[in-house]
C-alpha cells in the first residue's frame, strides 16, 4: 500500500501505480494535512446539508402531472406541472397559439445550422449558401405572409426563438465588424485609426442598457420624419454595436501576440495586406483568443435578456409573463430554474465547443 | 555596372536619430553572389531588408530589376514577387502544413492553380531534401528542417534574387551544415542572384563572388573572398576578422 503523503499525486505513464486502494486515495487526496482534513469535512457537511433537500424538492416530492395549482401545492415539492402547463408561453411568448409550430421549426432550423457550422467538415463556401437558405426559411416561418402562412408582426415574436435570433445575428454581424475595428485600430492610417479608437472607447464606456434605451428613444430623433426602424431591429443593432467593441479589443489582443516575423514572412512572399491578414495573421490571432472570444459570445447570449427594458419579449420576459396567471401563482422557483437550465445548456455547449475547437486547431507549435 | 539587377545610389536610412545606413553605393550584377558581414548593429540586415522594402530607405535611389522602390505600393508588390527572403527565425506559418506554407505564395500571389503549386512545392522540397515532411506542421520539425522549408518556400516563387538574413544564426550547431549545404547547392546550380548576411566564412569562400564588410552603416571594404580574408586592407576589417576567426 502506498504511503505517499504529497497532497497531489502526479500520474503519468511511467510513474508507479499509486492509487492502490480507495483508502489510500482518500488518505493522500482528502486527509493529507490538517487543513485538508478540515476542508474535506467542511465540504462533506455542506453537501449533506444541501443536496438531499434539493433532490427531495426537485425530484422525490415533485409533481409533474397535476392539472391545477391546488393539486400541486399539496405535495410540498417542486411543481414541474406548472412548467408543462406554461411551456408554450415561456418558449414562444405571445406568438399566436395556433401558429407556434412555426417558431418551433424556425428554432430547430437555426439550431441545426449553428451545429452544422461547428463541424469542420462543413467549413467551405457552401456554408454561406446553407446559412442564406436557413435564414430565408426562418424569416418566412416567423413573419409568414407568403405560402398561405398568416402574417405575424414581429412585436408578437418572443421567447426562445427571439433570444436565439438576437444572439445569432448579434454574433454573426458583431464578429466581422469587431475584426474590422481591431484591424482599424492597428492601422497606420491616422483617420481610420482614430475613428476606430473613438468608437471602441465610446461604446465600451456605456452600459448595454443605456444603448438599448438610446436605440429606442434617441435613434428615431435622428431619422428623417416618416422613416422608422423597427424596434426589434433597433435592439439588434444596439447589441451588435455593443458586442463589436468588445470583440475588437479581444481580437486586438490576439493580433498583438503575433510576432513581427509572421508579417514579414507574408510580406516577403508578396502577399498584399488583406491576403496577409486573412491567410496568415487572423487565423493565428483568432486561435489565440478563442477562450475570451467565446466568453464574449456567452455574455452576449445572456445579455440579450436586457431587451426587456424596451419591451421586447425575450425568453426571460416570456417566462415572467407565465407567472402572472392568477390560477398558477407562486411557482417562480420552478420557472426560474427552468429558464436558467435553458440558458445553461446553450452557454455550456458554447464553452465545451470552444474547448474542443482549441484542441483541434492545435498544431503543436510552441514559441 | 551595365547589367546590374540591384542598384543602390547614396542610400541613407535613420532609425530616429540613429544613422543606420550611410551613403550606400552598391551595384549587384545579375547572378552575382554576395556575402555581407560585419559587427552586429552595422546595418547589414537593414541593407538587405531595404531591397524588398521590409525597411524603407529615406534618401538615395534604390532600383531593383528596373523598378525603383518608392512609396508606390504596386512597385513594392512587383519587387517582392522577384525577391525571395530567408529569415534568421524562419518565419514559417505555424498554422499551415509545410506543403501549405509552400503553395500559399504561388497560389495567392502568382495565381498558380493548386495542383501545379503543389507539384512545384514538392520539387523544391525534394531539392532541400525533406519531401517526406510535407504533411507536417513547422512546429514538428527541427530548426534545420524549418530553415530548409523556408528556403523552399522562397524558391517556390521563382525569385530572381534571394536574400538571406543570417540564415544559420538561430540554429543549433549540428544543424548549420545541412542548411549551408542546401545554400551552396543553390548557389552552384541555379545562377540566381544571392545576397547573404552571414558570418559563415567557409560558406563565403566557397560560393561568394564578392564579400562586403560593413561597419556603422557604411560599406568599409569589398573584395573577392580570397583577397578579403587573406589580405584585408582596412583596420576595422582586420579587427573584425581577428574576432570571428579564432
Amino acid at each position: 500500500m502506498s504511503t505517499v503523503k504529497t497532497p497531489s499525486v502526479a500520474l503519468n505513464d511511467d510513474a508507479p501505480a499509486v492509487r492502490s486502494s480507495i483508502w489510500g486515495w482518500m488518505k493522500s487526496q482528502l486527509f493529507s494535512t490538517p487543513l485538508n482534513c478540515l476542508l474535506t469535512i467542511l465540504s462533506a457537511w455542506l453537501l449533506l446539508a444541501t443536496v438531499p433537500a434539493i433532490v427531495e424538492w426537485a425530484f422525490i416530492k415533485a409533481n409533474i402531472s397535476a392539472n391545477t395549482a391546488q393539486e400541486c401545492r399539496g405535495t410540498g415539492g417542486a411543481c414541474w406541472a406548472f412548467i408543462y402547463e406554461k411551456h408554450r408561453l415561456i418558449l414562444f411568448g405571445l406568438y399566436p397559439y395556433d401558429e407556434q409550430w412555426r417558431p418551433l421549426i424556425a428554432t430547430c432550423i437555426l439550431l441545426g445550422v449553428i451545429v452544422l457550422s461547428g463541424v469542420r467538415r462543413f467549413w467551405n463556401p457552401s456554408l454561406v449558401l446553407i446559412w442564406t437558405l436557413a435564414l430565408v426559411a426562418v424569416a418566412i416561418l416567423m413573419w409568414g405572409g407568403v405560402f398561405g402562412l398568416k402574417f405575424v408582426e414581429n412585436s408578437l415574436w418572443g421567447g426562445l426563438p427571439l433570444t436565439l435570433i438576437l444572439s445569432t445575428f448579434g454574433i454573426a454581424f458583431a464578429f466581422p465588424f469587431g475584426v474590422l475595428l481591431a484591424l482599424g485600430r492597428r492601422s497606420k492610417m491616422p483617420a481610420i485609426k482614430s475613428i476606430c479608437v473613438v468608437y471602441i472607447e465610446l461604446i465600451r464606456g456605456v452600459p448595454l442598457i443605456s444603448l438599448l434605451f438610446m436605440s429606442a428613444v434617441m435613434l428615431p430623433l435622428f431619422l428623417p420624419e416618416g422613416m422608422s426602424i423597427d424596434k426589434l431591429l433597433r435592439a439588434q443593432i444596439a447589441i451588435i454595436m455593443f458586442a463589436a467593441a468588445y470583440i475588437a479589443e479581444t481580437i486586438r489582443g490576439g493580433l498583438q501576440a503575433i510576432p513581427k516575423g509572421q508579417f514579414e514572412g507574408a510580406e516577403s512572399l508578396g502577399l498584399n495586406y488583406w491576403q496577409m491578414m486573412r491567410l496568415i495573421v487572423l487565423p493565428q490571432a483568432l486561435k489565440i483568443v478563442i477562450p475570451p472570444l467565446v466568453g464574449i459570445f456567452i455574455a452576449m447570449f445572456k445579455d440579450t435578456s436586457l431587451v426587456v427594458v424596451i419591451g421586447i419579449f425575450d425568453l426571460t420576459q416570456a417566462a415572467k409573463a407565465a407567472l402572472t396567471d392568477q390560477s398558477w401563482r407562486g411557482f417562480s422557483s420552478e420557472l426560474y430554474i427552468f429558464i436558467a437550465l435553458i440558458y445553461f445548456v446553450f452557454c455550456y455547449s458554447m464553452s465545451k465547443y470552444s474547448q474542443s475547437l482549441e484542441k483541434r486547431l492545435s498544431t503543436g507549435y510552441k514559441r | 555596372m551595365a547589367d546590374a539587377i540591384i542598384q543602390m545610389k547614396d542610400v541613407n536610412k535613420w532609425y530616429g536619430k540613429f544613422h543606420v545606413l550611410r551613403n550606400i553605393n552598391l551595384d549587384v550584377a545579375r547572378g552575382e553572389r554576395i556575402v555581407i558581414c560585419g559587427p552586429s548593429g552595422s546595418g547589414k540586415s537593414t541593407l538587405i531588408r531595404c531591397i524588398n522594402r521590409l525597411e524603407e530607405h529615406q534618401s538615395g535611389k534604390l532600383i531593383v530589376e528596373g523598378t525603383e522602390l518608392t512609396n508606390d505600393v504596386r512597385h513594392v508588390e512587383t519587387i517582392r514577387r522577384d525577391v525571395g527572403m530567408v529569415f534568421q527565425h524562419f518565419n514559417l506559418f505555424p498554422h499551415l502544413t509545410v506543403l501549405e506554407n509552400l503553395t500559399l505564395g504561388p497560389m495567392w500571389v502568382l495565381k498558380v492553380p493548386r495542383a501545379e503549386a503543389e507539384e512545384r512545392a514538392m520539387k523544391y522540397l525534394d531539392r532541400v531534401r525533406i519531401p517526406d515532411q510535407a504533411a507536417k506542421f513547422p512546429g514538428q520539425l527541427s530548426g534545420g528542417q524549418q530553415q530548409r522549408v523556408a528556403i523552399a518556400r522562397s524558391l517556390c516563387m521563382d525569385p530572381k534574387i534571394m536574400l538571406f538574413d543570417e540564415p544559420t544564426s538561430a540554429l543549433d550547431p549540428e544543424m548549420v551544415k545541412e542548411v549551408l549545404d542546401v545554400m551552396v547547392g543553390l548557389a552552384k546550380e541555379s545562377g540566381m542572384t544571392m545576397l547573404c548576411v552571414t558570418h559563415e566564412m567557409g560558406f563565403a569562400r566557397k560560393v561568394a563572388d564578392r564579400v562586403i564588410f560593413m561597419d556603422r552603416g557604411e560599406i568599409i571594404e569589398q573584395n573577392t573572398p580570397d583577397a578579403f580574408f587573406d589580405s584585408p586592407q582596412n583596420d576595422r576589417t582586420k579587427l573584425f576578422l581577428s574576432q570571428i576567426l579564432h
